[in-house]
């Protein structure tokens, strides 16, 4: 043998020898890490983030506690699996008092919802029984899955559209002194199986839309079955899902479902929906998240009608297990990206989370580029619901999204019998009565939610556990708001089968903020679609307000803007849905500003 | 997995291309097709760099270790296979797993050798040590591909038809109808649905497996009667690792009996002295 062969065969050896062992090691550093940082102590997280999280049910006087559905007993083997869904939160000032208030869906037959009103002492009372929207998840009538508050009627109050695994309803709120429930003769349909709805203007004729995406198939009733072939018929690609509804709002307490005209004739598995104008033309696009198939963005055609372009657009490539989406622009480069939310289990299931970019300034055709990986907020974990805000008020958006599916039995897991059925034809996959029982066992359970700070445009830290006490509930919605009117963002989250977690934010830093609550007059009255751009220090970053955004959520109506240590704004933009645009120069920092879309000139 | 060696070719004939000319070709052919299959009606590629990294890792590696380590030049069609079974078998969202997988694939070919020979499937031995091993970047194709029939049944005509010719029908066979046993076994055992136990088979992975790895003849063993052996360990200790819950038993099972088995082969029958094996 050569001498050069010899040297070629030692040198491929070390290279094999290298390559085994980095690869492995490279494995159990904390690169990738799904467990979280390190617990610090409260003084310690505040000295070095300016911020904590500290969990303030018992002294905000919050004692709800979800309970899951219960399933027709056809699927009890696997009825964790499937009543996985229901913990819902949504931020609404319901009687205008100017505080904050929180709405919980519970999802057991006969359990109550609750909405708390903000008594404005630091505590919350549970008002929902008096205010009608307690006693909603009746026998035959199904379960809540999530609330959406939005002005329907541009009465100046807002109103509650409440969607389940059975017949949705529409609630109006009476001057913030009782919700009464219209959905009789409203035009909505009988039965669906929602796991998502936002409010929308899709044609900006100043009255709410709605948009409903359903889950399951609406010819179920998963208490009451007559057949077990109820799941996807793929893991990533089906397409036998509930269908999507369009809802025109008609102006006299009445929609129309215009789902066909509008080109919305989608059967995937909706887990959540966000609605933006993602391509200038002044009119809110739709991304509808999908589990077991693509994400889908539909393109308003000047509100005529959607048009999909997910394939084009580059968002709807791969199919993951789509389950949130929230916008935000996390590089104060004052454009709207989209986060959405899948799996990440450690040798199952890489998906990971996707920040979807524009590529340029707004089209027709807008596309986008994947830059989550970059930006380091990938891999989370099960995720569920998310949500944009900063929480130490330092001028760049932050993000939290809860994580965990199923945490029963604690060191066991239904990954193998689960990947046995999900690697199946449809004939297998499809029908539950195929699917391992569960025995009790957990799936990707007892993980902790993600929290991610954003140092300085759009580069992240993980700092999941060391701004708030080790918590790992299983985390569906997520809601951000100002709850005790200081300045900051506070953090709720509903927790599937638990208590939810309402975390007071603990501030001691010395950045600035200032909030905008919007009115709409021309615009529709909750001024649904319309974005802020808050200038200052050569920065500029842009929020939306949405009709509900995350999975199964809604933020609180108001914007809330970190200033960092700068002490003065120079210009802040408003564009309503209407077309107008509104400028404010100069305005006073650390102060919530309450705007009216101002009339235009006839 | 690699390519099934045949004689040179001699005559282009359409018939002879089948019978035996390029018959080398065959294999490769048919994997790309189950790849363009897989991705026009099913696009099952996250993306096609994934895929053209792989098969560009393994093809140039190849060329280099053949040239440099053996001191040969040589065809690379199995390399391709190896590249090619990297990019549609391992999941990752970054690049480098798909470069260090095939890397690792190849590499084995050349290291881990007994009596001229190597003991492990190439893009076994790199798809298995990832999935163990980088489970933090590394997941395996445990999904399925669609619910569309026809294509599903091109594949499996087409596969059954080639390892025919090539002589190693009795190895899939044996493998399939251990496996369908095996499953009704563990249903019994488990308590769950037999479709349940079986439903891997229908996946896009055990297609893979069953056509292109099990059937590897650089890695099975010399007689008709040892390969049947062989394959039904590997369906055996496979059924032991579902059991204990690993969604990838297929590979390990491989992994654990394949050289064991190369190993007592080539101990027992292979001709005294170092044989070269090229590929």
């Amino acid at each position: 043998m050569s001498e050069r062969r010899s040297l070629a065969k030692i040198i491929t050896v070390i290279l094999f020898v290298v390559l085994l062992a980095g690869s492995a090691l490279v494995s159990r550093q904390k690169l990738f890490s799904l467990e979280g940082g390190n617990l610090q102590s409260k003084e310690e997280a505040l000295d070095k983030y300016g911020f904590y999280l500290e969990p303030y049910n018992k002294e905000a006087n919050i004692n709800f506690r979800h309970q899951s559905p219960q399933l027709d007993p056809k699927l009890k083997h696997i009825e964790p699996q499937i009543a996985s869904m229901g913990a819902s939160v949504s931020i609404v000032d319901f009687d205008n008092d100017g505080w904050n208030d929180i709405y919980f869906t519970n999802s057991r037959t006969g359990s109550q919802n609750a909405l708390y009103r903000n008594m404005h002492n630091g505590k919350f009372e549970n008002v929902a029984a008096q205010m009608g929207v307690a006693d909603v998840n009746k026998k035959g009538t199904g379960v809540s899955m999530g609330a959406v508050w939005g002005d329907y009627d541009n009465d100046g109050f807002e109103d509650l559209f409440l969607y389940k695994w059975g017949r949705p309803q529409l609630f109006h709120n009476e001057g913030g002194k009782k919700l009464v429930d219209v959905t009789e003769g409203s035009g909505l349909p009988k039965w669906v199986n929602a796991n998502s709805a936002i409010w929308l203007d899709f044609d900006n004729d100043g009255l709410l839309d709605l948009f409903l995406g359903g889950y399951f198939d609406e010819k179920y009733d998963l208490s009451n079955l007559n057949t077990t072939k109820i799941m996807p018929e793929s893991f990533r690609y089906a397409n036998n899902g509930g269908r999507k509804y369009l809802f025109k709002n008609m102006g006299n307490g009445k929609f129309k479902d215009v789902t066909n005209e509008y080109g919305l004739n989608s059967t995937k598995w909706a887990l959540a929906a966000g609605a933006a104008d993602l391509n200038g033309d002044g009119y809110p696009d739709l991304l509808i998240s999908n589990d077991y198939n693509v994400d889908e963005l539909y393109i308003n055609e000047k509100g005529k009608k959607f048009v999909e372009r997910g394939r084009q657009s580059g968002i709807g490539d791969i199919p993951k297990s789509g389950m949130s989406v929230a916008f935000g622009d996390i590089d104060n480069s004052g454009i709207l990206g989209i986060y959405t939310t899948n799996i990440t289990e450690k040798g199952i299931l890489i998906q990971g989370n996707n920040y979807w970019k524009p590529t340029g300034p707004p089209t027709h055709e807008p596309k986008f580029a994947n830059l989550a990986q970059l930006a380091g907020i990938e891999n989370a974990g099960w995720s569920y619901g998310e949500q944009f805000g900063d929480l130490n008020n330092d001028g760049y958006m932050d993000l939290y999204v809860a994580n965990g599916f199923i945490s029963a039995k604690k060191g066991t897991s239904y990954w193998y019998d689960y990947s046995k059925v999900t690697g199946g034809n449809s004939a297998i996959i499809g029908d539950a009565a195929n699917w391992p029982d569960m025995k009790g066992k957990s799936q990707s359970g007892y993980q902790q939610d993600k929290i991610w700070l954003n140092n300085s445009n759009a580069l992240f830290e993980d700092v999941s556990g060391k701004v708030c006490p080790y918590a790992d509930y299983d985390g569906r919605a997520v809601a951000m708001a100002d709850l005790w009117n200081r300045g900051v963002l506070d953090v709720i989250v509903a927790n599937q089968n638990d208590i939810p977690l309402v975390y007071k934010n603990i501030s001691r830093n010395n950045n600035h903020w200032i909030d905008f609550d919007l009115h709409g007059t021309v615009s529709n009255a909750s001024a649904v679609g319309a974005t802020v751009e808050v200038q200052w220090s050569g920065k500029k970053q842009v929020q939306i307000i949405t009709g509900g955004i995350g999975f199964s959520s809604q933020n609180q109506h108001r914007l809330h803007f970190g200033l960092g240590s700068d002490n003065k704004v120079d210009k802040v933009l408003i564009h309503w849905p209407s077309g107008q645009t509104d400028e404010v120069v100069n305005p006073e920092i650390d102060k919530l500003h309450n705007i009216k879309e101002k009339k235009a000139k006839a | 997995m690699q390519a099934i060696e045949t004689e040179t070719p001699v005559n282009t004939n359409f018939w002879s291309f089948w019978k035996k000319n390029y018959f080398t070709y065959v294999p490769p052919a048919f994997i790309t097709l189950i790849l363009l299959i897989g991705q026009v009606f099913f696009g099952i590629l996250d993306n096609y760099l994934n895929v053209v990294v792989a098969i560009c890792t393994s093809v140039v590696s190849e060329a280099i270790l053949a040239r440099y380590v053996l001191g040969v030049r040589k065809n690379l069609a199995s390399a391709y296979i190896t590249g090619i079974s990297v990019g549609i078998l391992i999941r990752s969202n970054m690049i480098w797993p798909y470069v260090v997988t095939a890397l690792i694939s190849i590499l084995s070919k050349y290291v881990l050798r007994y009596k001229g020979r190597h003991l492990w499937n190439p893009s076994n031995f790199g798809v298995s040590w990832m999935l163990f091993m980088a489970t933090a970047y590394v997941a395996g194709l445990s999904i399925q591909w669609g619910s569309y029939i026809l294509p599903m049944s091109v594949i499996w005509l087409l596969g059954l038809g080639i390892v025919y010719r090539a002589k190693k029908l009795h190895i899939t066979l044996t493998y399939v109808i251990s496996f369908t046993a095996l499953a009704f076994v563990r249903s019994l055992i488990t308590g769950d649905a037999f479709l349940a136990e079986l439903a891997p088979l229908t996946g896009p992975m055990y297609q893979l497996f069953i056509f292109f790895m099990v059937t590897d003849p650089g890695t099975t063993v010399s007689t008709k009667r040892g390969q049947i052996l062989v394959v039904f360990l590997v369906a055996l200790v496979e059924f032991f690792l579902r059991l204990d819950g690993f969604i990838y038993a297929p590979f390990y099972a491989l992994f654990l009996v394949g050289p064991a088995a190369r190993f007592i082969d080539l101990k027992k029958n292979a001709p005294k002295g170092e044989v070269k094996q090229v590929a």
